[in-house]
């Protein structure tokens, strides 16, 4: 397990998961943006670049928050929220795109493209361009379009194309093969800004390595504000981009549980949801081997959940990984519950969360409640929940 | 010697190239399937590529993957088109039959279940565009053990180290992607084709097919004076497509587009 840290292997292996499953056309590709990444990240110009961004664009570091009437009312644990809802943009996802638009900037590609579920990654993806200068194209699956109209005018308003995917089951999934035919034909002046840490390799292990700055900073905020490390990490996993930031910190500090809540939908007996790891084997899509919701002749099957950014069939190659060698649990949170925790934190913390991150927060309430008052638990709260009014406000029969 | 090997070897005996047919299995139905690939061989098809139909199909452009969306309409599994291709033997013992599509598919079925379903139906070779050379190490030895092919593609982006690599690893026929792009893109530029064309047969011996862009006859003959098979897909899907109430019609609109391509093959040597 020690070694859980040095991974992926140099072919991008996180033991049986991960890999490069891509047309050959990618391939040049790939390794160039593999041996750019790997060469820049170790530069120490390039650290500051992007520690620059992190602090005064960005808006880092983000509050690691005790919400004591939260934890008043589980009566368990301390719940302690990473506030990366605060950031520029509303969410994680800009941590992301920051550190990839500067690979774009340094391999002089002037063009880049991204596909985007919520929105979040396509906003926050707009937004790297117009600082940058750089022309933006975001995928969207149209029914993703129709739930997020507020996010789409967002990216027009930064000046990005966003171009309705009608293909398939017109979510996420659909966005991202848009956008890798896109790639495909468009190889030589495109960066194609993935946006969660899946995909071929190398994207899983820099996508990772750009949001890890979360858990190195609530492992650091957890030790100056408690004295000790956090008894449980949780996040909510989608792709997984926020919880394997927060994650990958903490793996070697065995003690500390790390919990990944999928989106469970109306429940994994209905079979509608979008929780590959809880109820899905694994398989080969969007470049990488990783746990996939797929029928028992290989189609991916479509996915429920009231929160766009988490409904996606497949999830980043670690995060199977760290299933299968135990170094993570995987759980669900229903619509119902992640719903219920959206508005308790309204109520309680004055914090309207991303349904995403209700998710986390659902989940981290249950088990806070099974726990001392002297344990602590970490909630990601990857984003903001202004996108998502326009969607509770129709489940509540409200006209916005 | 394999059947596709020689098929090739007849072929260039006769101063001929393959013209090697795509559609997918079970478009825009199962029952039109086995009938269709006699057609096409009856007009002059010399290999024919059966898609496996699959609900992402990210390296394909928007006619083939309609035509995926039309098979699993039907629920086109590899199962059955396995069967199709055991069928179609029934009554053809020489034209080899290649499956193209991808790796998710053959993964739910196993590795070994679909390496020995495939031996017992007496299919000629596999093509999964997203299983690179580095990641089928033992997949393409248990197709080769099984007398299998298996089938790679090279593209414009690919450099000389890759193609080594992968005409190591490869067997059957090469199969080049003639442009950067998604299956139904833009035309074909023969002349960039043929240059690259010239760097891989340094590396091999295998004969080579060129795909993507081929569109009517007379780029299919074109292609034909620079490589040993012209691969043909998206003009004939999209027949198949446009058609799809009326099977027996798309099926004949196909047969008419090879017919003349083969002619203007021929006529080109």
């Amino acid at each position: 397990m020690t070694n859980a840290t040095s991974l992926p292997d140099a072919d991008g292996h996180f033991g049986p998961y991960g890999g490069r499953f891509v047309s050959e056309t990618l391939f040049a590709a790939l390794d160039d943006l593999r041996d750019t990444y790997d060469r820049l990240w170790q530069s120490p110009e390039f650290q500051a670049e992007f520690d620059l961004d992190m602090a005064h664009y960005v808006g880092r570091p983000s509050p690691l928050y005790l919400a004591k009437r939260l934890t008043q009312k589980y009566g368990g644990a301390q719940i302690y929220l990473k506030r990366e809802d605060l950031n520029h943009t509303g969410a994680h996802k800009i941590n992301n795109t920051i550190g990839q638009a500067l690979l774009a900037k340094h391999m002089g590609k002037p063009r880049i493209i991204a596909e985007t579920g919520a929105g979040q990654h396509g906003v926050a993806s707009a937004t790297v361009a117009a600082r940058l200068g750089l022309e933006c194209v975001v995928y969207m699956g149209v029914e993703d379009i129709r739930r997020q109209a507020q996010n789409v005018y967002r990216m027009k308003l930064l000046g990005a194309k966003v171009v309705g995917v009608t293909s398939g089951t017109q979510t996420l999934k659909d966005a991202l093969n848009e956008a890798m035919r896109d790639w495909v034909t468009n190889v030589d002046n495109t960066y194609y800004i993935i946006g969660t840490a899946a995909g071929p390799h190398p994207y899983p292990k820099l996508v990772r390595d750009f949001q890890s700055i979360i858990g190195r900073e609530a492992r650091r905020q957890s030790l100056e504000q408690t004295g000790k490390l956090p008894d449980a990490v949780v996040a909510c996993v989608g792709g997984g981009s926020n919880a394997i930031g927060i994650f990958h910190p903490f793996i070697d500090d065995k003690d500390v549980r790390l919990i990944g809540v999928e989106a469970g939908g109306k429940g994994l007996e209905t079979g509608q949801h979008a929780a590959p790891l809880s109820d899905g084997t694994p398989g080969v899509l969007h470049g990488n081997r990783t746990y996939l919701m797929s029928d028992d002749n290989g189609q991916i099957l479509g996915t429920h959940s009231v929160s766009a950014g988490l409904d996606y069939p497949g999830v980043g190659p670690e995060h199977s990984y760290l299933k299968d060698i135990g170094r993570a649990e995987y759980v669900v949170a229903t619509d119902d519950e992640a719903l219920h925790s959206f508005r308790e934190l309204c109520l309680l913390e004055g914090i309207i969360p991303a349904l995403e991150s209700s998710h986390a927060v659902a989940y981290a309430c249950k088990m806070a409640s099974q726990m001392r008052p002297d344990q602590t638990i970490v909630v990601n709260l990857s984003g903001r929940g202004d996108k998502d009014m326009q969607t509770v406000a129709d489940i509540d029969g409200i006209e916005v | 010697m394999s059947r596709i090997e020689a098929c090739f070897s007849a072929l260039k005996a006769q101063g001929r190239q393959a013209l090697i047919p795509y559609v997918t299995a079970g478009d825009p139905n199962p029952q039109v399937t086995v009938g269709l690939m006699h057609q096409m061989v009856s007009v002059g098809a010399d290999l024919i590529e059966l898609g496996i139909p699959f609900s992402d199909p990210m390296a394909d452009g928007p006619v083939i993957q309609l035509a995926c969306e039309r098979a699993l309409s039907h629920n086109t599994s590899l199962a059955m088109i396995l069967a199709m291709v055991a069928e179609f033997r029934q009554d053809n013992s020489t034209t080899p039959v290649v499956l193209m599509g991808y790796l998710n598919t053959v993964e739910k079925m196993g590795y070994d279940v679909f390496v020995a379903a495939a031996k017992e139906v007496d299919l000629d070779g596999v093509l999964l565009v997203d299983l690179p050379p580095e990641e089928s190490a033992d997949f393409a030895k248990n197709l080769r053990q099984a007398g299998l092919d298996a089938i790679f593609l090279i593209t414009p982006t690919t450099t000389e180290e890759r193609i080594k690599k992968i005409c190591a690893v490869g067997s059957g026929y090469l199969y080049y992607v003639s442009l950067k792009g998604v299956t139904g893109g833009a035309s074909i530029d023969t002349v960039a084709v043929e240059q690259k064309l010239d760097l891989v047969k340094q590396h091999t011996k295998l004969p080579l097919g060129v795909g993507f862009g081929i569109k009517d006859a007379a780029s299919a003959a074109r292609v034909s004076q620079i490589a040993d098979g012209v691969v043909v897909g998206s003009v004939l899907v999209n027949a198949l497509g446009d058609n799809a109430n009326d099977p027996a019609k798309g099926c004949a609109q196909v047969v008419a587009t090879l017919s003349e391509m083969r002619q203007a093959m021929d006529a080109a040597v």
